[in-house]
Parts: C-alpha cells; sequence; structure tokens
C-alpha cells in the first residue's frame, strides 16, 4: 500500500520509537543540557545528559514535540548513547549526519551505525533531514554545555 | 497594445451568473500546472493559501511585456517605453475598480502584503505613533501583521495590544470594545485568517475604531480572492494584499490608502521615480501614488496583477465564493468522522480553509504522506505562532481550496488521511 520510497522513510522501528520513544522523561539534575528548536515547523525537543569523570553518558533522556521522524531520531539517539564516551557520541554524531546529508555514497558501510541505518531513507527527502538531525544538533550542543538554542535555520 | 489577447487567450470559464453554472472542468484547462504529475500521481494542489496557481491568461499577459514591449516606465519617450507605461498604469486602473477606491492614486504597487503593511508602519507609524500610544492587532495575525508594529512600538515606546479570540476561532468583539481606548492611535487586523479561515467583522471593527478617530488596516492578503472588497463601504484607510494569491504573479502586492492619509504620510523609500526635482540640497517629492513607488517596479506583475483580475472578474468573485464554499462544506464534512481529527477554526463565517489536527500524528508526517498521493497541503504554523499556541498544537495540517479544486479532489485527500490513520494508528 505505501510507495517504496516512504516505505524506507517510516520503517517499522521509527514508527515503533515514534509510538512509543525510550527515554522519554526528564532528568532532574543533568551535568549536560540543551534545547533544540527547528522554526519552520515548530517541533522543539530538549536533551538531558549525565555524564561521569570518566566522559561516560552514564543517563541521556529527551523532551519535547515533534515529528515521528525527529522523535524517533531522538529516542533512538538516546537509546544508543547511553553508556557510550562523549568521543564516541561526537564520532556517531558525524556518521550519523553523513547518512542522512547522502554523504556516504550508494552502497555505504554502515555496520557501525546498528540500528541508525533506519534514517537512510531520510537522505530521499531533503525537507525532512533536520527533522532526522535536530536531536543530534541538540545532543552536541549539550555535550559542549552551549547557551544558546540549537535552531536548524 | 495587447488588449486583443484577452479574447485570444480565451478564458473558458463561462458563467450563467443567473443559473450559477459553474463549469470547474473548463476553469481547470487555463491552468496548465493542474496537468502536473507528482510521484506518477495527478497534482491535487490545496495549498492556495499559501499561493495560487496561474491561469494561461495571466502568464501569457506576463510573457508578452517580455516578448514584445519590455521597457522602463514613465520616462521614454519612445514606443515601447509608452506601451509599457499604459499597460502598467492600466493595472492599477483594474485594481482601483476592482477595490472600488476613489482615485488610482490610492493605488500604491507593492512586492506584496508583507511590504505593504512595512510601508504603513514605517510612514504612517512614524510620523504619527508616539510613547504611550496603543497599537492594536488580533491574535490570527500573520507574522506580517505582528512584526511591523512590534518594532514601530519598539521604536517608540508604544504598546501592542492584542484581542483574544475564542475556541472556534473568532475575534472576541466585547474584548476589543474594552481595549480601545483614547490611547489607541492605529489598528490593524486580518481581513480572513490564513490559519483558520475565518471572517472577522472588519465593517464592525472600523466603525468602532472610527468612533475613536482611529485609522484602520486591514491585511486582506486572503479575502481578496474570496470576499467582494468595497474599500468606500468598509471605510478602511489602509487595505493590504498581494497578488499571486490572487491567481497573479509573485513579487507585486498593492496598497490601498485613503487619499488624506498618503498624502500626510512621509515616503517610505527613496530613489527614481518618487521624486519630481531633485538638487543636493533638497529634493521635492512626486505625487501620488509614485511618491510610494521608488525604483523600477515590477512591470511584468502588475501588468499579471490586472490580468489576474480581470480572469477572476471574468468568472465573478461571487459565484468562486459560492462554489468555495460548498468545497469547504463537503470538506469539512468528510474529514469530520476521521478518528483523532480536530479541526481548528470552527468559525461560522470562513473561507475555503480548513485546518487540522490529528492526534498523535505530526502534520509533517501528514504531508510527506500526502505528498505521495499527489497532494500539495501546508503543514507547520503558517507564519502564525502565537495563533498555534492559542489552540495548543505545534502546527496544523492546512487544505485551503481555490476556485479550480472539485471535490474528487477532496476525496482524494480524504482517502490519503485515511491510509495515514492505518500507518500510524
Amino acid at each position: 500500500m505505501m510507495e517504496q520510497e516512504l516505505r524506507e522513510l517510516y520503517q517499522e522501528v521509527i514508527l515503533d520509537h515514534n509510538k512509543s520513544p525510550r527515554n522519554f522523561r526528564l532528568i532532574e539534575h543533568p551535568t549536560n543540557f540543551a534545547e533544540g528548536y527547528n522554526p519552520l515547523c515548530g517541533d522543539n525537543i530538549n536533551i538531558f545528559l549525565s555524564i561521569n569523570d570518566e566522559g561516560i553518558i552514564e543517563d541521556i533522556s529527551f523532551q519535547g514535540s515533534g515529528c515521528a521522524i525527529s522523535k524517533a531520531s531522538a529516542s533512538l539517539m538516546t537509546s544508543i548513547l547511553k553508556g557510550k564516551t562523549v568521543e564516541e557520541a561526537e564520532k556517531l554524531f558525524e556518521r550519523f549526519h553523513e547518512l542522512v546529508t547522502d554523504k556516504l555514497g550508494d552502497n555505504p558501510d554502515i555496520e557501525d551505525l546498528g540500528k541508525l541505518a533506519v534514517f537512510a531513507g531520510v537522505r530521499e527527502f531533503p525537507a525532512r533531514v533536520k527533522c532526522a538531525s535536530l536531536a543530534w544538533h541538540t545532543m552536541m550542543n549539550a555535550l559542549h554545555n552551549k547557551d544558546e538554542k540549537v535552531t536548524t535555520e | 497594445m495587447n488588449r486583443k489577447s484577452f479574447m485570444d487567450t480565451k478564458v473558458d470559464a463561462v458563467i450563467n451568473t443567473k443559473n450559477i453554472i459553474y463549469d470547474v472542468e473548463k476553469i481547470r484547462n487555463d491552468f496548465p500546472i493542474l496537468k502536473t504529475k507528482v510521484h506518477g500521481k495527478q497534482l491535487v494542489y490545496l495549498d492556495n493559501a499559501a499561493t495560487t496557481q496561474k491561469p494561461l491568461y495571466v502568464i501569457d499577459k506576463t510573457n508578452n511585456y517580455y516578448n514584445k514591449y519590455n521597457a522602463n516606465i514613465h520616462r521614454g519617450v519612445h514606443a515601447l517605453s509608452q506601451e509599457a507605461t499604459e499597460e502598467f498604469e492600466s493595472a492599477r486602473i483594474i485594481v482601483k475598480n476592482f477595490i472600488n477606491a476613489l482615485g488610482k492614486n490610492e493605488i500604491i504597487f507593492t512586492r506584496g502584503t508583507t511590504e505593504s503593511i512595512n510601508l504603513v508602519a514605517s510612514s504612517y507609524g512614524r510620523k504619527n505613533i508616539k510613547e504611550g500610544d496603543e497599537i492594536i492587532i488580533s491574535t490570527m495575525e500573520h507574522h506580517s501583521n505582528i512584526v511591523p508594529w512590534q518594532m514601530l512600538c519598539a521604536e517608540k515606546k508604544a504598546k501592542l495590544k492584542v484581542i483574544p479570540i475564542n475556541d472556534a476561532g473568532e475575534i472576541i468583539f466585547e474584548e476589543y470594545e474594552k481595549m480601545i481606548n483614547e490611547k489607541t492611535k492605529f489598528v490593524s487586523v486580518v481581513y480572513a485568517s490564513n490559519s483558520l479561515g475565518t471572517v472577522n467583522p472588519v465593517k464592525k471593527i472600523i466603525d468602532l475604531a472610527h468612533s475613536y478617530n482611529v485609522p484602520v488596516l486591514l491585511d486582506a492578503a486572503q479575502a481578496v480572492n474570496h470576499l467582494k472588497i468595497d474599500v468606500q463601504e468598509l471605510d478602511c484607510d489602509f487595505l493590504a494584499f498581494s497578488g499571486h494569491k490572487l491567481y497573479g504573479p509573485t513579487g507585486i502586492g498593492i496598497l490601498y490608502g485613503k487619499v488624506n492619509h498618503l498624502e500626510n504620510m512621509p515616503p517610505y523609500q527613496g530613489g527614481g521615480d518618487m521624486i519630481s526635482k531633485v538638487t543636493f540640497e533638497e529634493t521635492t517629492y512626486n505625487e501620488l501614488p509614485h511618491k510610494f513607488e521608488a525604483g523600477t517596479p515590477d512591470i511584468a506583475g502588475a501588468i499579471g496583477l490586472g490580468a489576474a483580475i480581470e480572469y477572476v472578474q471574468q468568472i465573478g468573485l461571487d459565484n468562486i465564493a459560492h462554489y468555495e464554499n460548498q468545497l469547504l462544506h463537503y470538506a469539512t464534512d468528510a474529514v469530520s468522522d476521521l478518528q483523532g481529527l480536530r479541526i481548528i477554526g470552527t468559525a461560522k463565517e470562513k473561507i475555503s480553509v480548513l485546518s487540522f489536527h490529528l492526534e498523535n500524528i505530526h502534520p509533517h508526517d501528514v504531508g510527506t504522506f500526502l505528498d505521495f498521493e499527489g497532494v500539495a497541503i501546508r503543514t507547520g504554523h503558517h507564519c502564525t505562532q502565537p495563533l498555534m499556541k492559542r489552540f495548543n498544537v505545534p502546527a496544523t495540517s492546512r487544505a485551503s481550496f481555490g476556485l479550480y479544486n472539485t471535490k474528487e479532489e477532496v476525496d482524494i485527500l480524504v482517502n490519503g488521511l485515511k491510509k495515514i490513520l492505518e500507518v500510524f494508528g
């Protein structure tokens, strides 16, 4: 029933994370926090992190409202980053960014991205790249505890 | 002169006003773009509140200018310049007659509604608004009728007051009555809301303001292609609209202003065409309307706008309004059965705008899905963020109907929405 490109965009994993987002909660005393905002659609996502002295992300969560793509992206991102080091998170951000902005070519080696590979379909929807990357940009700002709000514009 | 082309192009929209035979298929043939395919599906264009498509008649008239008599206006003595000037100025007269202005010197060509409002805020506003004064707008304003007044208020230390609306998306008139007082120096409200479709009681709003000697600007961007506008009957002081929402080109718009206001207002921009004499010591400004038209205008755009008005008048605004209302009712009924769908904007009097929110489904996902059905709608905050806040939604999906849309297209929209509910349900 769904067109091929649509099916690749809205994969089961994405629909599932949209319906029941993981880590969709507040962290009372985060070590790092940032607000993300997409002025084009009014989506906003807040990212909370607890990072310990060894630079390991002990806890990460998000709150806010957004489309299925942005919510699923935040949900999957928080699932994957928990337990990772800050360096690993930064590396994954770069890889994720390359994936959704179509920098990896036709048959990319994306094994390291794991479940994040479901966002490959976003490449076909330039208008939706910002939805997928909002959580990631916000997370990067939180890591560096930048005060300014992330906007996708 | 290319007057003949009106006949040559043949506006196919034949309407019998007495029996109201609205031949939408013939009208559709006037719009080449409606034959376009999107993702392999027939285009269903339901984003008319953002911009309307252009009939061949408008496209031809615009092309004709570039093909046959492109020249600058108002100063050449050669034949092409004279022809261009004549066509440009006759477009002004078409606009004047369309809104029943008193004179053509009350019709200023601008880039669009936004520039028209900015012109009034900058020129009239800077001259007349002082510290402690109040300006009234409404909750349902487009950003273009909020921000220019905010900028003016910040500069002048004046206060911006906002008329609240009810849950149906209608202005609460009693609140406006309470708000207006001797401090009020300007009222600027939208005639018909782009996000809700609400048609405001502008005549009442104007009459009350005038009883306090307060001038009123109407943002008629969404009204002008649905409602017959008579500026003398409304007695509005200013009226702003854009060509591209009226089946005309982008980049051209109108500011109507009462001549006594316009004469007392300083120029908005300086440059060519707006002067009558320049020395390094002093400049004498040109008379109306040229005082407000510095630089070479969008000549093709103005001619295209004139053509668009001719086209719309050929069909008849009453006929269009009647037809679009039927479509709106049909669509409103059709979506009402859909699970979790909430219509945003349920005013008694509406233009053909249907904004809605599907429970737990974001408008962007709705927009992407419908795109694959060939259906173009608008999703987002529609440049009315304060209004979205009022209804407690981040964004809405909006289908807006134009004179060429059909019930079959509404059915395609509704079927698309059903598919979305299946996938996300």
